[in-house]
């Protein structure tokens, strides 16, 4: 369509390398429950060669300050994240067979967790979440995302299902995935629209489901 | 729509310009109204006329270093001397230089059809307003002509520099642009079609070798030279002047030459002038790699 060839709106220079690590950034900081403390990251391939030269560096800083790609304060997010006291480092990586433009995110929240999210910038500013943590995942923030972390046991699909349909959302795609049997478990599921407050909150009160996330392409993080 | 004949056939049945047939097209594939779709596109337009003149007056401050100040430099020399190529083309070059070293300096930008090729369509559309004094509405409309012309290439070819070259990014920038020319002097359907082929036959075979991997340099001056091929373009189909092979066979022939093209040419900094020993030293300075 239109909008496709005379877009997207962007701050550059470049879809992949700008435009691209600023929505990993943020879609990648709408998985993290809670606060923020500190990040690091984790720069492979074509990112930690010309990071430098495209900005790579502060878009993604950007989107985990929560900043869309258009957005103007982009070139600043250094100083931002100074103001705000949100730690930040970049080191080199080699995750060996992913693609050139990757970067892996290790994120410390105010629970002083740790969670690592790897994602790609794949072009045209398109992005792919391929591991949270010990999961492999693909999430490309384009639809509505629901990310359910729960403990593996039977009847958990169905439950989730139910919730999801009686809120009157339609589920376009769906996929589990677990560490080990019985342990824990986590749910990818792309929705056709934004699933209600309520419903997540509904599913939140389950006492096997650990965490629900949202990340809804038109908003803000809903957790 | 799926061909520039197929555009053009529904243009001649409607009885309309190819932008007011491409928008009614969209409008029912959208399900948004032609007034929404034009207020998007005004929204866009906002964003690319103000790229077109961030860099007049004075150097902005490209990431890379390796650009910086054209579009000043430009817009002093129309002041103070003749120029051979005219005071129209020069202000366009200086609109096109803006863009790219606004771009290339974190500013925001609207990619048309990519961030790198940018610069082209703007100042095409931002010159001729001043020189013709063509009304906003006009304008708008024109820009639906160049989108048209770039999701059919996008469609049938490739407007990626990675998968394309420079050709399928700033030639089909210049293809857009052209094709809006045209319609905005009021030439005909097959004028806008001619002018558009024209454009991406001038360029065909040119290769991406950004120096440094950067969208910098050879890209802003390509965005230069993109505006200047855009211009003569249109007035070549507005005198009459026919292209040989019809629009969807050039964009054909422009995808079997990007095929072709050996991928250090396409954008990986590894062929053309990224690969000489200027262009090396260069980003051996900037990714700091200096033995």
């Amino acid at each position: 369509m239109v909008f496709d060839i005379l877009g997207p709106i962007m701050i550059g220079p470049s879809s992949s390398h700008t435009a691209g690590a600023a929505r990993l950034g943020k879609v990648a900081r709408d998985l993290v429950e809670g606060e923020i403390l500190s990040v690091t990251f984790g720069l492979h391939g074509s990112f930690a060669e010309t990071y430098r030269g495209h900005g790579t560096d502060r878009a993604l800083l950007a989107g985990v300050l929560g900043m869309s790609p258009d957005d103007e304060r982009l070139g600043q997010s250094k100083q931002i994240a100074r103001n705000h006291r949100l730690i930040y480092s970049y080191v080199r990586v080699d995750l060996e067979n992913v693609h050139p433009n990757t970067v892996k995110f290790i994120f410390v929240n105010d629970q002083h967790e740790v969670i690592r999210i790897t994602g790609s910038s794949l072009g045209g500013g398109q992005i792919v979440i391929t591991q949270i943590d010990d999961f492999s995942v693909r999430i490309t923030g384009s639809e509505p995302t629901l990310l359910i972390q729960h403990t593996d046991k039977p009847g958990v699909i169905s439950t989730v299902s139910k919730v999801i349909a009686d809120s009157g959302v339609n589920i376009a795609d769906m996929r589990v995935r677990r560490t080990e049997k019985g342990k824990l478990a986590s749910m990818i599921i792309e929705t056709d629209e934004s699933i209600p407050v309520k419903a997540i909150q509904t599913l939140k009160d389950f006492a096997w489901i650990h965490s629900v996330k949202q990340i809804d392409p038109n908003g803000e993080a809903i957790s | 729509m799926n061909s520039a004949k197929e555009w053009l056939e529904n243009a001649q049945a409607m009885q309309a310009t190819l932008s007011a047939t491409y928008m009614e097209e969209q409008s029912n594939k959208l399900g948004r109204t032609k007034e929404e779709l034009l207020g998007e596109m005004e929204k866009r337009w906002m964003i690319m006329a103000n790229s077109a003149q961030k860099g007049l007056h004075g150097a902005l401050n490209p990431l890379g270093g390796i650009i910086g100040g054209e579009a000043f430099k430009m817009r002093e020399f129309r002041k103070k001397r003749k120029s051979y190529s005219g005071s129209s083309l020069v202000n366009a070059m200086a609109y096109a230089f803006s863009t790219s070293e606004y771009n290339a300096s974190m500013g925001k930008i609207c990619a048309a059809p990519t961030a790198g090729s940018a610069g082209i369509l703007p100042a095409a559309i931002l010159s001729a307003q001043e020189q013709h004094e063509f009304s906003d509405e006009a304008c708008m409309h024109a820009l639906f002509t160049a989108g048209g012309i770039g999701e059919l290439i996008a469609k049938t070819a490739t407007v990626s520099g990675a998968e394309g070259g420079c050709q399928a990014e700033c030639g089909s920038a210049a293809a857009m642009a052209a094709g809006a020319l045209v319609e905005l002097s009021g030439g005909s359907p097959e004028m806008v079609f001619h002018a558009a082929a024209i454009a991406l036959k001038n360029v065909m075979g040119l290769v991406c070798d950004p120096i440094a991997g950067l969208v910098e340099a050879p890209c802003s001056k390509r965005n230069a030279s993109g505006v200047v091929n855009a211009m003569i373009s249109a007035d070549m189909a507005l005198a009459g002047i026919e292209s040989i092979i019809p629009l969807d066979e050039v964009i054909l022939a422009m995808k079997d030459v990007g095929d072709r093209m050996d991928p250090d040419l396409r954008e990986t900094g590894k062929g053309g002038v990224a690969a000489t020993p200027t262009g090396q030293r260069i980003a051996d300075r900037i990714f700091g790699r200096d033995k």
